[in-house]
């Protein structure tokens, strides 16, 4: 029974993949993996037993490695043994392994009209000087979560613009409570809050250029993303002492109600679950409209798969890419039991769950300026490190600006 | 006619030796060495003239040096000091050196820390053992188990240390998110481990004291600070002289506290030089590999002065005996 499960979605793959090639797969085929959390663990393992029954010459070796180890490891193994398949992160973050030639050409994969076609929407965060690199695999919506039971006794809606976005925010402190909770220890929280104020401010367009390093940091229009940052400072919307705890230690401020809204990623959503709140406590919006001007424009950080160029068995890790990205595998390991995010293949099913259904119905007809990956996947690392220093820095000391945004732009002329 | 004692003919002809028997005395030390140094060597001496090398060099640590690196002379160093015409010394140097200066000097309190426990602990009452291993303790615990504990000992709202303040009547306070109070917060959680090293260190010191001559100075009426000073201290240099050591080069490497404690934070305001080399190089504002071997160097060579001293004071302790 089993083998002839099997042998159909072998078929099935083979159909759908078009013209391949008749003779199986064989050889090793060498997987580094960084999906340690226990649901992207079992997600990856799923995977290669599937693939492996599909294709049973193959001997599949899966390495998994601590997700933050791996960010380090990856430059030694890719260099001194690199596998066949590799887990990392689109845009910039993926630009130095490119630039030092260690991730192979795989835009002949993105040639197949069953890729080209359904994956159009990330095919520039894999992009690099018109070649494509890697496939995603997954990616989740970033967005305002925030409990509904409070905002239904203070009488709230959810906030459209800048203006009903402060006299909520107004509203919720008058009732003894902060606004926002959030934890900037590692930094990175906060260049998720500059994103969404620029993007609302100046537009999609800008803040690429920003994040490129086409603009100066003590430009006019940055300063005004920054006055528009202050505004919510000032009133006191975010709690205090922010830069001491980490993301996951800002989550209890929202469970026991001592603030109501965090400005975070889909993940974010399972620890709140796990923290008791239920899903009538839990609603999820855009962020509001800032500068009527500018179209609206989304951060969705998108994970991938890429092939080393040092690859062994490329034929076999080229059929593992297209395996990862077909529509069945990809409505399977992003469903709520599974990873709890989006596909990325445009012809899969997203899951039911409602943030789930409300992130995907946001991004792909409510987020027309663009999708950006994350502050610190889209500017370069040391760019990105000192920057959200800075962004740190104003959230406590808001005082500081020039000075922060001098350092900015010195920093700026150095790395571009 | 007196016959001669009958006597062997021939010399004596010692039995045939092989060249190692002939070098025994010489060779055996190298011998027992050879492992030691070979590994010395391989990770210690040959990293310190990589890191040199290194540190000539704008490379993102993929790939070799010699083919994705870029040779920039001394670039580096310049960058990071501020030397030559419109170049400012990089801040988060500035920030580390200063960090590390108080790192230096307000890591030393832990020698008389650890020596007025030391005193204190010894005498002779019931269970002073059970007493002397609890003071003990702190040093056993890893660094990250210290770090951890006293961040929660200091979190803003639940933390031990606020709870206490409040309690006498005083304000919250934030130390760790503070960047004028965060170094001192990490300092005084590492005083703690050092100040029990350096107890642990006293006490042995404190059993090889001579009881004739604290006998005898007793006898001249000298006690308190006096006997302290010029019979019990001189007799415990050799103790002090480690402590001081230890705690120096536990100073300048101090790494995993502030790891854990505050990831360089608020505002990279905790960076000292060696977690710097970790985040420029490994970390979140990485790949600069030449520019963190550049630090490393200059890390080596703020560590070279006080190894130098060390080594040299010993040395002449060593010769002072053979005299």
């Amino acid at each position: 029974m089993r083998s002839m499960t099997a042998a159909l979605a072998a078929s099935t793959l083979l159909a759908g993949g078009g013209a391949l090639a008749q003779d199986a797969l064989s050889g090793d085929l060498v997987i580094f993996s960084d999906m340690s959390n226990p649901a992207p663990r079992a997600v990856m393992e799923g995977m290669v037993e599937r693939f492996g029954e599909m294709h049973p010459d193959l001997n599949i070796e899966l390495t998994v490695i601590d997700r933050e180890a791996y960010k380090t490891q990856i430059r030694n193994f890719l260099t001194a043994n690199p596998p066949d398949v590799a887990n990392w992160y689109a845009a910039n973050r993926m630009l130095p392994y490119v630039e030092a030639g260690l991730f192979a050409d795989v835009s002949d994969l993105w040639a197949e009209p069953e890729i080209a076609e359904n994956l159009a929407s990330t095919r520039g965060a894999l992009t690099v000087d018109g070649a494509q690199y890697g496939v995603p695999y997954t990616y989740y919506q970033w967005g305002v979560y925030y409990r509904a039971d409070i905002f239904d006794e203070l009488g709230l809606e959810e906030p459209e613009t800048w203006e009903e976005e402060l006299a909520n925010c107004q509203a919720i402190i008058d009732s003894g409570r902060k606004c926002y909770t959030i934890g900037t220890k590692f930094l990175w929280t906060a260049g998720g809050w500059f994103d969404y104020l620029n993007m609302r401010t100046n537009g999609y367009d800008f803040h690429a250029a920003l994040t490129n390093g086409e603009i100066p940091w003590t430009d006019e229009r940055v300063r005004q993303t920054f006055a528009n940052w202050r505004e919510l400072i000032d009133m006191g919307a975010f709690i205090d002492d922010h830069q001491t705890y980490s993301w996951q230690e800002a989550l209890p401020f929202m469970v026991n109600g001592e603030a109501t809204s965090y400005l975070m990623g889909n993940f974010a959503v399972a620890p709140m679950r796990e923290g008791g709140l239920t899903d009538d406590q839990l609603g999820f919006y855009q962020f509001p409209v800032i500068n009527p001007d500018v179209e609206l424009a989304e951060d969705a950080p998108t994970d991938t798969f890429h092939i080393p160029s040092g690859a062994e068995n490329p034929e076999a890790a080229r059929e593992f890419l297209r395996f990862v990205v077909s529509p069945e595998n990809q409505t399977l390991i992003n469903n709520g039991e599974n990873l709890g995010q989006l596909p990325v293949n445009a012809s899969s099913s997203v899951d039911d769950d409602k943030f789930l259904q409300e992130g995907f119905e946001m991004l792909s007809s409510n987020a027309p300026g663009g999708i950006a990956q994350f502050f610190d996947r889209d500017a370069p690392a040391e760019m990105a490190s000192v920057a959200m220093e800075g962004f740190q820095e104003f959230m406590v000391f808001p005082d500081n600006l020039d000075d922060i945004l001098e350092r900015l732009e010195e920093a700026r002329q150095d790395i571009y | 006619m007196v016959e001669a004692p009958a006597v062997p003919q021939e010399e004596h002809v010692p039995p045939r030796r092989g060249w190692y028997r002939r070098n025994e005395i010489a060779i055996t030390p190298w011998l027992f060495l050879a492992p030691g140094i070979l590994f010395f060597a391989v990770y210690v001496i040959v990293p310190i003239f990589q890191s040199f090398d290194i540190s000539l060099y704008e490379w993102s640590g993929l790939g070799s040096v010699a083919e994705n690196g870029e040779y920039v002379g001394l670039a580096n160093y310049r960058d990071i000091l501020g030397i030559g015409p419109d170049e400012t010394m990089d801040r988060d140097f500035e920030i580390s050196i200063r960090n590390n200066f108080w790192w230096l000097t307000l890591y030393l309190l832990a020698i008389p820390f650890g020596l007025g426990i030391a005193l204190f602990l010894n005498q002779t009452v019931a269970g002073i053992r059970l007493y002397k291993s609890l003071f003990f303790f702190p040093f056993v615990l890893s660094q990250v188990i210290v770090g951890l504990v006293f961040s929660w000992f200091y979190l803003p709202n639940e933390g031990l240390l606020n709870a206490i303040l409040e309690f006498f009547g005083g304000e919250g306070v934030n130390i760790l998110g503070d960047p004028d109070t965060a170094t001192f917060g990490i300092i005084a959680a590492g005083l703690w481990p050092q100040t029990a090293y350096c107890m642990i260190l006293y006490l042995t010191g404190l059993n090889a004291v001579d009881p004739e001559q604290v006998e005898a100075a007793r006898l001249d009426g000298a006690k308190g600070w006096r006997m302290l000073w010029h019979v019990i201290l001189p007799q415990l240099k050799p103790a002090t002289f480690i402590a001081f050591v230890v705690t120096v080069i536990g100073a300048l490497r101090s790494f995993d506290l502030v790891a854990i404690m505050t990831n360089g934070g608020p505002f990279g305001q905790t960076n000292i030089l060696s977690f710097w080399i970790w985040d420029v190089s490994l970390g979140e504002g990485g790949l600069k590999y030449g520019y963190a071997s550049a630090i490393a160097v200059i890390l080596f060579g703020i560590m070279m002065v006080f190894i130098s001293y060390f080594i040299w004071s010993m040395w002449r302790d060593e010769r002072a005996v053979r005299r």
